[in-house]
């Protein structure tokens, strides 16, 4: 540990531990995994605010270790997310997973600590690269096709940063990553870069698919890093900007919908991460410091929620086999603890009082109603109460409870419930003790989430979600979780496309057919004339007598001698 | 890994007294979250919070419409487990 100085980039011990990992084994490596986020999340604790080891390249200036108040928010955050995901996945045997991971999560802390933007898009291309693993090693042709379609979105989003670095730097002169704004054209390429990542609408589905195949640890490390990346990116690059708010709301609206009515529990979930970004990103198109404060904040509770609502449903899949809802059920009878904190991550996401997300969700909807955001703040508490009945209720209500198919696994491996015990534990630790989270915010807070208006209203919005909830369960309108597809965004490069495509292909073949038999049926026209001509039977080919040949250079003479005397 | 079990201890909502008392709770809770609107003075910011119970009947409407909507979604986007399976024929 010599070389760990204060000063070593957060993502340097991630990666040499990644390195060692390849060739340790068994409880030497658990112990390196897990001493990585510990040590690494001491060491933020003592660093000042600043910039560390900048250097000159090629006339460009890199400064990959940039500390302030929102870039240290996100490295302890992903300390703690790294340390909570290593945690669960310690019983998984398999090098790929583990090493990928931890590429993953000190790529995620290279990048909030990026100070320019060709260090932002390395480290953007090595989330993309090391975290498509923790979907192929789920082993199956889903997952294949699922990261072939994660990765190009990933590595589309990288090269719209790109270009838009080098316009940026073209136009301004600098690469240093701060407020970009939408001023040049350079801010429009790298808001979508952004916006891939942080799965704005249309460029969602990236997330519902490949998320919900990865491996059961592996959608707990990706539920962390990626998405909470970008909505760092936009906090700092695109604070205040006014499509921001439009974009967020309708993130926060549209997915509860699809949630409703999708199976695969883990794709409810990834559904409703879009939800959760929601609410970030109309934050940061607010812009003022109550709304970026609850952004990040709300951020920094939703890693922590949904990883745990993503490991309780990581582990009944590992412990079933199954993550459709219409498959389980009733595995509170055999899985107690998970059902426990899956509640409490339910009640988190849900924003009940004295839980993580309600005291930073309401700082948001304070802030939109402080602008005077009328349409937007109801959107926003119809994606609230639809939040909550879709994460809250329906998640541990079709594994948990409801019916009974039979299954009796037996509670999950320990180290998976103490990664759930501790993500519960924080998510009751913030909501009952706000001003931890509070003092950590890039603005200083000046805001009580707990008085009786906010809690009054958040209860009354809760209780009467869960009293529509049980009322269509109970009068069957709800609608059964049915083994099904449901089409969305991506239906247009997963079939739409492909289908052109074929159709396009069969008018081309069709045509290029028509074309080819009418060139050669005069090719061969041409050949059967030539041949008539020409050939062996032709007229020029035919046997002359020589009688008639005298007889035509007869004339042939005649003729001449005639010319003559003329 | 998974067994089956027939003749397993009672769980608590195998019975349906627990079931029907959790719904129940649930109920009363709702009715005096209503009846605080009557006593609590919430300072507001919106025209709309002024209304009594608004939170209750927005929380109540929003997932009805919401479940209702969803379950219209189904008739168009709903397709078959596989769907996505059989392209590459």
């Amino acid at each position: 540990m010599m070389i760990w100085t204060i000063d070593l980039p957060p993502f340097m011990p991630f990666y040499l531990a990644a390195l060692l990992s390849v060739f340790l084994r068994g409880w030497l490596r658990a112990i390196v995994m897990l001493a990585v986020p510990v040590l690494g999340g001491l060491q933020l604790t003592g660093l000042e605010i600043g910039e560390y080891n900048i250097f000159a390249l090629m006339g460009f200036e890199f400064s990959p270790f940039r500390v302030d108040r929102l870039s240290i928010l996100f490295g302890y955050l992903f300390h703690i997310a790294a340390f909570i995901g290593i945690l669960y996945s310690l019983h998984v045997r398999d090098t790929v997973q583990q090493v990928a991971a931890l590429l993953y999560a000190g790529s995620a802390l290279g990048a909030v600590f990026a100070g320019d933007l060709i260090t932002l898009f390395v480290f953007w291309e090595m989330l993309a690269v090391s975290s498509v693993f923790l979907i192929l090693a789920r082993n199956t042709e889903a997952a294949r096709r699922a990261s072939i379609r994660y990765l190009v979105f990933q590595v589309l989003s990288g090269v719209l940063l790109l270009g838009g670095a080098l316009l940026y730097f073209g136009s301004t002169g600098t690469l240093a990553f701060n407020y970009i704004g939408l001023d040049s054209p350079a801010g429009y390429f790298i808001l979508a870069a952004f916006g891939i990542k942080s799965a704005f609408p249309f460029v969602h589905n990236w997330l519902t698919d490949a998320y919900p195949e990865a491996t059961p640890t592996g959608t707990v490390f990706l539920s962390a890093f990626t998405t909470k990346v970008a909505v760092y990116a936009l906090a700092r690059g695109f604070p205040g900007v006014e499509v921001l708010v439009y974009i967020g709301a309708a993130m926060t609206c549209f997915p509860i919908f699809f949630a409703v009515i999708e199976n695969n529990l883990r794709r409810v979930l990834a559904y409703s991460m879009i939800n959760q970004i929601g609410f970030m990103v109309v934050g940061i198109g607010i812009g003022t410091e109550l709304a970026l404060n609850g952004a990040v904040a709300h951020a920094f509770n939703d890693v922590i929620f949904k990883g745990l609502l993503m490991m309780s449903m990581g582990a009944v899949l590992h412990m079933t086999g199954r993550i459709n809802g219409s498959d389980l059920g009733s595995l509170y009878k055999s899985m107690p603890w998970t059902t426990a904190f899956c509640m409490v991550g339910a009640a988190s996401i849900s924003a009940f009082p004295l839980f993580s997300g309600f005291v930073s969700k309401s700082m948001v909807m304070s802030a939109v109603l402080q602008e005077d955001l009328g349409l937007i703040w109801l959107m926003m508490l119809f994606a609230s109460a639809g939040v909550f009945h879709h994460a809250g209720i329906k998640i541990p209500y079709f594994a948990f409870f409801g019916h009974d198919p039979g299954y009796r696994p037996g509670e999950a491996p320990v180290n998976m419930v103490l990664a759930m015990g501790i993500g519960a534990v924080l998510c009751l630790f913030i909501g009952c003790y706000p001003v931890f989270l509070y003092d950590l915010l890039p603005f200083a807070v000046d805001y009580t989430a707990y008085d009786i208006t906010h809690v009054l209203a958040q209860l009354q919005i809760l209780f009467f979600s869960a009293a529509a909830f049980a009322w269509l369960q109970l009068s069957g309108i709800y609608p059964p979780e049915l083994h099904s597809t449901n089409l969305d965004v991506d239906w247009l490069y997963r079939r739409f496309a492909p289908n052109c495509i074929k159709r396009l292909g069969v008018v081309v073949k069709r045509y290029d057919d028509a074309f080819r038999n009418l060139f050669i049926s005069r090719f061969n026209r041409t050949l059967y004339f030539l041949e008539q001509q020409n050939g062996s039977h032709g007229v020029l080919a035919s046997g002359w007598p020589i009688g008639s040949m005298v007889l035509w250079v007869a004339i042939l003479l005649a003729t001449c001698l005639l010319l003559f005397f003329i | 890994m998974v067994n089956m079990k027939k003749s397993e201890k009672k769980h608590i909502f195998d019975n349906p007294r627990n079931v029907s008392w959790v719904i129940r709770g649930l109920f009363i809770g709702c009715a005096l979250l209503v009846i605080a609107d009557l006593f609590v003075h919430r300072h507001v910011s919106h025209s709309l919070e002024e209304l009594f119970g608004f939170y209750a009947f927005y929380g109540f409407f929003a997932c009805v419409v919401l479940v209702l909507i969803a379950k219209e979604m189904r008739k168009f986007l709903m397709r078959d487990e596989n769907y996505y399976d059989d392209l590459d024929d």
